[in-house]
């Protein structure tokens, strides 16, 4: 069975975001970029798979600009065996990232489709389920477990939900999104760095994968939270009911 | 924990109850610390309460010491420094009287005057629980005039005084010994100005360096220097003595960045060197001579560093190699290969990463195949992000191929990149953990580093845990050597021979920790007595009557 994990570079979770002065997004020019946290869970839940025996192949995949090719090639580097990287620019909605997983699952036909829950630039949590809709395929998102049964061609998946967990047992092939806790990533090593050099990278276009770029979207503005005020330390608790009166006007 | 209560209150009490101890054989003598189960945290923080003593007993109890007992036995041998060194309290110093609070009340206000038992408490220990004053006033400075006056008054009223800034010293330089006023410089922590251009900023000495380097991060610059304490230390403290730290490789010393220095001396005059010329050659360069003495010379209250810009490309590769051979090549390959982007070249050996993912939580090895002889973390600093990381690249597929590496990983994105820095920056967290830690903190040549890693490891045997790290690009070992607890029979089997066999190897004592209390009789190690001579004149000069930071960096003889 092939895996295919999606994978999406982003602006690494370690840095301060700053906002573009003209408002139309998040400044990305000498910013450190990386792979999205829950990609990588996503991309290490695979390896374990193909580690285990459950899985033969692992690919990656990843759309947007030439730079992409970086974070698949860390991707390979800890273990994926090939990867595709579609070119597109670097703004790709929900829907037509997932059109384009749709049209690369039927281009490759993996027997699951593994992804990170959300993306930490956007925070959509929306590839995963349009995905699955798409290819009425199903799901389990959220995922802090899964045990895949090679036998039955099912997985079962523990996902996390308010007050406990849930187990579902999916019919394969499946979209599983990672959570969190499913894993901790390993590191890129130097042996598999080395090997990643020699690991393919097929390049494919929208046209190729007959996916065109129109959205329902488009962003207005993007700004910045406003800046918290400073607190004050008070001296007494009178001057404290004081302000709560006067200044706050909460009592 | 009775037994802790005890022990703990006559600290506080100055030790009036001698008789609770066993060992008790110079009469008026005081531990500094009673016993080393109070080196555990949790028995000495609520081992060292005393709200539930009166105010006035206190201070009263405490006048009554200070007749009593001129002498001040050191117990250091508990913690790994001086075997039983005897310190005596300076007599030509005066105590503090009424008066003098009811002045420093006058110059600073009373919100800057200090007597709060607890906050005292806090002042006159450091951080290790290894050293402890009784000092009962804490003065915090605002501006360079408060503190000229402090001065101005403690040199005519001969009042010993310790300089302390964050207080995250090793050598016990920081706290006082006895009873000498503690000045704080924490409420002097403003910056003073920042030239984009040049990246020299100017501050007062109260300033944390991280949040320094915060504020340098906005403005797209870092602080030419970083270290584990940067959380609570303060560039005063760092530049009075001289730290090192991780960047030193790329950055080189204080004596390299500081630009310029504002320093009070002993007579409250202010010796304004503020500059902010890289190239000044007018005259001596004074301001070298209060960049790492500790405090033992003047006060800095304000400084100048030049600061280097921020570079975008920052990659780490946490590396295995199998002897200290491979390391010591790696880092000769590595200072030709990645020259301009090396920023840092650091090692642990095996027993330093074992005690690190014991001890630390949350800490995984990043090459966990196996566990291998030597760990090495190198970082690149550059402004090329794909170019800085091929170069990077290359050159461990290289070493690899050479097989001075076995194994190794390379960071992917700043979460494991602050992973790899934490193992390394952990240790000294997970050696305390361990027990009983003996600290040393040398300068070596490189290729003799190690040797005496092993020595050492040899002659404690099973006693002891002898653990190496450091500063491999400065040819800087840190040897701890971690036990159950503290033995008169370890430190016996260290030292005096670990300063014997650094001397003999023409090493430093103190590469970048300073003297402190531990080591200032030990001076004569790395320097020759014509050098300490002139030292104490130079003190001398500064400090006619050796008020600043005494019984430190250099012999107390020398100078009382």
């Amino acid at each position: 069975m092939k895996i295919m994990v999606a994978i999406k570079r982003v602006v690494d979770y370690a840095v301060k975001i700053r906002i573009k002065s003209d408002k139309t997004g998040v400044e990305t020019t000498n910013v450190k970029m990386s792979m999205n946290p829950f990609c990588e869970i996503a991309l290490e839940e695979a390896l374990r798979m193909k580690e285990s025996g459950v899985a033969s192949e692992v690919i990656a995949v990843s759309m947007g600009p030439t730079q992409c090719v970086d974070t698949l090639r860390t991707g390979l580097a800890m273990g994926a065996d090939r990867a595709i990287h579609v070119d597109a620019p670097s703004t790709l909605y929900p829907l037509t990232v997932a059109k384009l997983l749709k049209a690369l699952v039927q281009v490759e036909k993996p027997g699951l489709l593994i992804l990170g829950k959300q993306a930490i630039d956007d925070d959509c949590n929306q590839t995963g389920q349009m995905v699955a809709g798409l290819l009425n395929w199903p799901q389990g998102t959220f995922a802090s477990k899964v045990v895949v049964d090679k036998e039955k061609k099912a997985a079962t998946v523990d996902r996390e939900v308010d007050g406990g967990l849930e187990t579902l047992c999916l019919d394969l092939p499946a979209v599983i999104t990672t959570d969190l806790r499913l894993n901790q990533p390993r590191y890129a090593t130097l042996p598999n760095i080395m090997k990643a050099k020699s690991k393919p990278i097929k390049k494919m276009s929208l046209a190729e994968l007959n996916v065109d770029l129109r959205s329902d979207l488009e962003v207005v503005q993007v700004t910045a939270p406003p800046v918290r005020k400073a607190g004050v330390i008070l001296s007494s608790v009178d001057e404290l009911v004081d302000k709560l009166k006067n200044e706050a006007h909460v009592i | 924990m009775e037994n802790h209560k005890a022990a703990a209150a006559a600290v506080a009490y100055r030790l009036l109850n001698q008789t609770k101890h066993k060992s008790n054989k110079i009469l008026h003598q005081r531990r500094l610390i009673p016993n080393s189960t109070q080196l555990n945290p949790s028995s000495s923080t609520s081992g060292f309460t005393q709200a539930s003593v009166p105010l006035n007993q206190f201070v009263a109890s405490y006048r009554w010491d200070l007749r009593k007992s001129s002498l001040i036995h050191t117990h250091h041998r508990k913690f790994g420094s001086v075997a039983s060194t005897i310190v005596e309290r300076n007599p030509n110093f005066s105590t503090i009287n009424h008066d003098d609070l009811i002045y420093f009340d006058k110059i600073l206000g009373a919100k800057k005057v200090i007597q709060d038992p607890e906050e005292l408490q806090t002042a006159n220990t450091d951080w290790m629980h290894k050293y402890k004053g009784s000092s009962k006033l804490m003065l915090q400075p605002e501006n360079t005039t408060e503190l000229s006056q402090i001065l101005d008054y403690c040199n005519s009223r001969r009042l010993a005084v310790v300089p302390q800034g964050g207080n995250t010293g090793l050598v016990g330089g920081s706290v006082p010994v006895f009873d000498e006023i503690i000045i704080n410089t924490r409420r002097m922590n403003s910056v003073i100005s920042f030239d984009q251009v040049s990246g020299v900023l100017v501050c007062e000495a109260g300033c944390i360096l991280e949040n320094l380097i915060s504020f340098l991060d906005k403005k797209g610059f870092i602080m030419p220097l970083d270290l584990g304490a940067k959380g609570s230390c303060q560039i005063g403290g760092n530049i009075s003595t001289n730290a090192g730290g991780l960047r030193l490789v790329r950055y080189g010393s204080l004596h390299g960045t500081v630009l310029g220095l504002e320093v009070v001396l002993a007579n409250g005059s202010v010796i304004d060197m503020l500059g902010t010329l890289r190239k000044d050659n007018t005259g001596y360069d004074l301001k070298h001579l209060f960049i790492g003495s500790e405090g033992s010379l003047g006060i800095i209250t304000k400084v100048s560093i030049l600061t280097p810009p921020k570079l975008s490309s920052v990659n780490i590769a946490f590396l295995a190699c199998e002897d200290y051979i491979s390391c010591q090549k790696l880092l000769f390959q590595a200072k030709r290969r990645l020259g301009e982007i090396l920023s840092a070249f650091e090692f642990l050996d095996s027993q330093a990463m074992n005690l690190v993912l014991h001890h630390l939580d949350g800490v995984r090895n990043p090459l966990p195949s196996s566990i291998y002889n030597f760990y090495v973390l190198i970082e690149t600093t550059g402004s090329n992000e794909s170019n800085d990381k091929a170069t990077l690249e290359a050159f461990l597929l290289h070493a690899m191929e050479n097989g001075l590496v076995s194994d190794g990983a390379l960071a992917q994105d700043f979460s494991q990149a602050s992973s790899f820095w934490h193992i390394r920056e952990g240790i000294p967290e997970a050696l305390q953990k361990a027990g009983a830690v003996y600290k040393y903190d040398l300068s070596l040549p490189v290729e003799k580093m190690y040797d005496l890693v092993e020595e050492m490891r040899t002659r404690l045997g099973a006693a002891a845990n002898v653990v190496g790290y450091g500063h491999l690009g400065d040819g800087n070992l840190h040897l701890n050597v971690s036990a159950r607890q503290y033995d008169d029979a370890i430190l016996a089997q260290i030292e005096p021979f670990v300063y014997e066999w650094t001397s003999q190897h023409r090493g430093s004592i103190s590469a970048e920790h300073g003297l402190g209390l531990m080591k200032a009789e030990k001076i004569y190690y790395s320097k020759s007595s014509e050098t300490v001579q002139l030292m104490a004149s130079v003190k001398k000069l500064l400090d006619p009557n050796g008020i600043l930071n005494p019984y430190k960096v250099i012999p107390s003889s020398l100078v009382s």
